[in-house]
């Protein structure tokens, strides 16, 4: 586990440091670097407290540094808040500074898959409790009193008997000289004693937003940069065979107009068309005019509508009509399970390929170096991946190459790819200046790393007292090599409550597809939850029985699922969630006809969630959602204001996302290229939103994914009761539903 | 290609060599360094470039700069007043901590600022139609509608 590693790294800093000074007086000197573009205005003081990366105290005030990308999920606030409970500081006196890019220093940076919140949770507590000690310790020898008679509150140390108190800030140069506490052993607050987690607190941007400050990549400026755009062949693969390139080099504007090779890896460079101008009008009017004669030879050639029917065939072949290539998992007697049924049912569920239509499109400025090395501001999900890619492409040493972070105009899994920062790289390489490279939306849609679609054949046995007996689940997946599954298409045994039954079956069969995929919020989760818990629903409809009850059978005991593991599947936290969000939305209560409840839970990100939706389905088929309770384990909730707007935002988005989104591809050409055709939902009648928290002391989950997936089933299913007809398609808009 | 007084923020602003199709937004980004209009799609489908002429919200995506010669150009720079107390629009947005990636809330600022100027009090159904040209993909519509309903009860207090 790297989330020692920085707190060892800074103690034998400190100690190596303390060491050659000669009595641990220039503890100050470790302060971290602040990242490179406030560099030139910070000042390196020697009497600031800085036991780690993540905090520096000094009389000028207290910094946390906010090391984690933020693409929208809050953890520009949230992880700060978490070593700020702990060091016992007034969140009003708190600066948060954005730090740089450095594995050594700060771990792993990345946001994705709802990691960035419980990686930084352990290492934030013991950065904030080791400050806090030194800090108090500092007051105690100031004082000559007990450190154990000391407390903090507010960012001041108090000892109550002589009604004395400290402030942080006046304390930290004396507390620079102090031995560095160990970190592992270091107590930690409990729960009870929070009193900023659990609160709400407010973005920390938030002014910039409002009032429109330079804040995304899309914003950087920098002296002498000029505009790129990169035109790459509708058909991703295709390859640039010869260009209009000297007609479109005379056009008003335009600097510069080259090919590119690109180097092999579709999600890093593809070949294409570099174009430079003056600004990004310029360079847009300039690419009206250009002619590409593509050589598509090696493109791809993927088609939706085709590519269906074969799934819906292989779905519907062989004696059992679920009997997939590849065997993912099987416990039981199956085929007795299925003979001695009471009542089998049969089903096929398909959800389509997704675009990640995050409102910023792709764009970012780099910066060539002397000596071969570049400069980039990429919004990036993953920055000290985008650091290792370009460095490779380049072939430079990692080390040459800088990264800036930015605020990310939403990420959704796009950003964890790096092609963007490959692209400026490659062409400001070769112009050797200064570019900002920008997609426009139309790149941004057919050169996305896409959502895989897919299809579930399930079948389901009932015996004789109605309970669940054997599920068989076959899976149409896809693979651009026939053997690597397609990113976000690889569905996990247990994801399908496949520990639960008591006998199962789940294979997979896998169609070629090209065009790169990748993970959209939830990956996996936020297709399968939908199939898999609407086909539970059918057979409690079947077994003529309560879905609750039979959900809640289904999870028996608690337990971990795998055993002993606190990152599983715990049935007892899923039954938590389950029973909170029936309580809350008054599951059983008599609605007027054409109106109904509708329950779903998943488990995905180690978060368990469970949904109930209440809907009117009128006559021709629209559906209207009154409202969506939620109930989330997530462990301890860090901001609740945060918190809440992630369960809002993935209700609403789970909702944009089922209501008419999909990605038709015809002979490898994508129609959806902008948002007139692919329809992100707008405001209005927005479902009341009830979210509710079942708080506890597991480690915390992230939130910016598990609220998604449960809200398509929970829909689906209560428009099931309202009008009793089962959707089976997502989006919706394929059976004539609309939201 | 012609030279372009305009007035941004109620400023004077002279742009050289603009052509006659050149969007106001690429104008206010590239020329002028005003980066709080973003880009989002590129034909008035999303919101986020949305900016005032005379007091009316476009998409600056899809109006030629030459178009607003003439009018007041208000962007979301130009909101708060000149001593940095916010726009009572922008006071609501950080009460209820509506953003969440923030890409999209300039335009939607931008929206319901130029809608409680001619509507004081609007209704849910009024929120809808005006702020029905603006996505966001976070999802942040829930806390959009409530912060204009208290800006609205925020305007009207002060009168």
């Amino acid at each position: 586990m790297s989330r020692y590693h920085i707190q060892k790294f800074d103690r034998r800093q400190f100690l190596q440091i303390s060491g050659l000074a000669g009595g641990g007086l220039l503890l100050g000197v470790s302060v971290i670097e602040v990242d490179t573009a406030r560099a030139a205005t910070s000042t390196l003081a020697s009497s600031s407290l800085a036991p780690s990366a993540f905090l520096r105290i000094s009389r000028d005030g207290i910094v946390i540094y906010a090391t984690q990308p933020e693409i929208g999920q809050g953890v520009r606030t949230s992880i700060p808040m978490i070593l700020a409970e702990e060091l016992d500081v007034a969140w009003k006196d708190v600066e948060i500074r954005i730090s740089g890019i450095d594995a050594k220093r700060y771990g792993v940076q990345t946001a994705g898959g709802s990691t960035a919140t419980p990686r930084s949770w352990n290492p934030m507590r013991r950065a904030g409790a080791v400050a806090r000690a030194m800090l108090v310790e500092a007051a105690a020898r100031r004082w000559n009193v007990a450190a154990t008679d000391c407390s903090t509150r507010d960012s001041e140390v108090i000892h109550a008997a002589s009604d004395r108190r400290a402030h942080y800030r006046d304390l930290a140069e004396a507390a620079a000289t102090l031995p560095v506490p160990d970190a592992e052993t270091i107590r930690l607050k409990t729960r009870a004693e929070y009193r900023l987690l659990n609160t709400r607190v407010r973005t920390t941007d938030g002014r910039d937003l409002v009032t429109g400050r330079p804040t995304y990549a899309s914003d950087v400026r920098i002296p002498g940069m000029l505009h790129a755009m990169y035109i790459k062949c509708p058909r991703i693969g295709g390859k640039v065979r010869s260009a209009n390139l000297d007609e479109v080099r005379a056009l008003p504007g335009v600097v510069d107009i080259f090919v590119l090779e690109g180097n092999g890896d579709l999600t890093e460079l593809k070949p294409g068309v570099a174009l430079i101008a003056r600004d990004t009008w310029s360079a847009l009017s300039a690419r009206r005019a250009l002619r590409v004669d593509w050589d598509e030879s090696a493109a791809a050639s993927d088609d939706w509508p085709s590519t269906l029917a074969k799934a819906r065939e292989l779905a519907q072949a062989g004696g059992d009509g679920a009997s997939g290539n590849d065997l993912i998992a099987e416990r039981g007697d199956i085929a007795t399970a299925f003979a001695s049924a009471k009542k089998t049912l049969q089903s096929t569920y398909s959800y389509a390929f997704l675009s990640h239509a995050q409102l910023e499109p792709q764009n970012c400025v780099a910066r060539p170096l002397e000596g071969g090395g570049m400069e980039l501001w990429p919004p990036s999900q993953t920055p000290q991946r985008a650091q290792m890619a370009v460095a490779k492409l380049l072939g430079v040493a990692e080390g040459n190459v800088t990264i800036h972070p930015q605020r990310l105009g939403g990420g959704f899994g796009r950003r964890l790819n790096n092609d963007v920062a490959c692209e400026a790289a490659a062409i400001a390489a070769r112009a050797r200046a200064p570019i900002k490279l920008q997609w426009l939306r139309e790149d941004d849609m057919t050169n996305d790393v896409v959502r895989a679609g897919g299809m579930m054949a399930l079948q389901g046995a009932l015996d004789a007292s109605g309970r669940l007996s054997a599920w068989r689940n076959h899976q149409i997946t896809f693979s651009p090599d026939g053997k690597r599954i397609v990113s976000g298409g690889t569905l996990r045994a247990e994801e399908d409550f496949a520990p639960l039954m008591p006998a199962v079956r789940i294979t997979r069969s896998v169609l070629p597809w090209s065009s790169p995929c990748g993970f959209w919020r939830a990956p996996g989760a936020s297709a399968f939850a939908f199939p898999l818990q609407s086909f539970l629903h059918e057979m409690s409809v079947a077994a003529g029985r309560d879905h609750l009850e039979f959900l809640l059978e289904l999870l028996g005991e608690p337990r971990w699922l795998p055993p002993a593991n606190a990152g599983a599947l715990n049935t007892g936290r899923a039954a938590g969630v389950l029973r909170l969000a029936a309580e809350k939305s008054g599951w059983g209560k008599r609605l007027p006809k054409g109106r109904a409840l509708g329950i779903a839970f998943y488990f995905s990100h180690t978060a368990h969630v469970a949904e109930v939706a209440e809907v009117s389905v009128d006559a021709a088929r629209h559906i209207t959602v009154h409202s969506v309770t939620v109930a989330v384990d997530v462990g301890p909730v860090i901001n609740l204001n945060g918190a809440e707007a992630q369960c809002q935002g993935s209700v609403i988005d789970g909702l944009s996302a089922m209501a008419a989104q999909k990605l038709t591809y015809r002979g490898g050409v994508i129609d959806e290229k902008n948002f007139d055709r692919y329809p992100l939902r707008r405001i209005g009648k927005e479902p009341r939103i009830d979210i509710h928290f079942l708080q506890s002391d597991f480690p915390p989950s992230g939130l910016g994914e598990p609220v998604l997936p449960p809200i398509a089933p929970a829909i689906c299913n209560a428009v099931f009761s309202a009008c009793g007809q089962r959707i089976r398609s997502l989006p919706i808009s394929e059976e004539g539903f609309s939201i | 290609m012609s030279k372009l007084e305009l007035n941004v923020n109620g400023q004077k602003q002279t742009v050289e060599d603009v052509p006659a199709d050149m969007p106001l937004l690429w104008v206010l980004r590239d020329r002028l360094g005003l980066t709080g209009t973003r880009f989002g799609c590129g034909m008035a489908q999303c919101g986020a470039c949305t900016v005032h002429l005379d007091g009316s919200p476009v998409r600056s995506c899809s109006v030629p700069a030459i178009a607003a010669a003439d009018s007041r150009i208000t962007t979301i720079e130009g909101l708060a007043a000149a001593d940095g107390t916010l726009h009572v629009v922008q006071q609501a947005w950080l009460e209820h901590d509506v953003a969440q990636c923030g890409y999209c809330q300039s335009g939607q600022i931008m929206i319901a600022t130029a809608l409680l100027a001619r509507n004081p009090k609007p209704s849910d159904a009024d929120i809808d139609a005006a702020m029905a040209g603006n996505i966001c993909r976070c999802g942040t519509y829930v806390r959009i509608r409530k912060a204009i309903h208290s800006a609205a009860t925020a305007l009207r207090a002060r009168t």
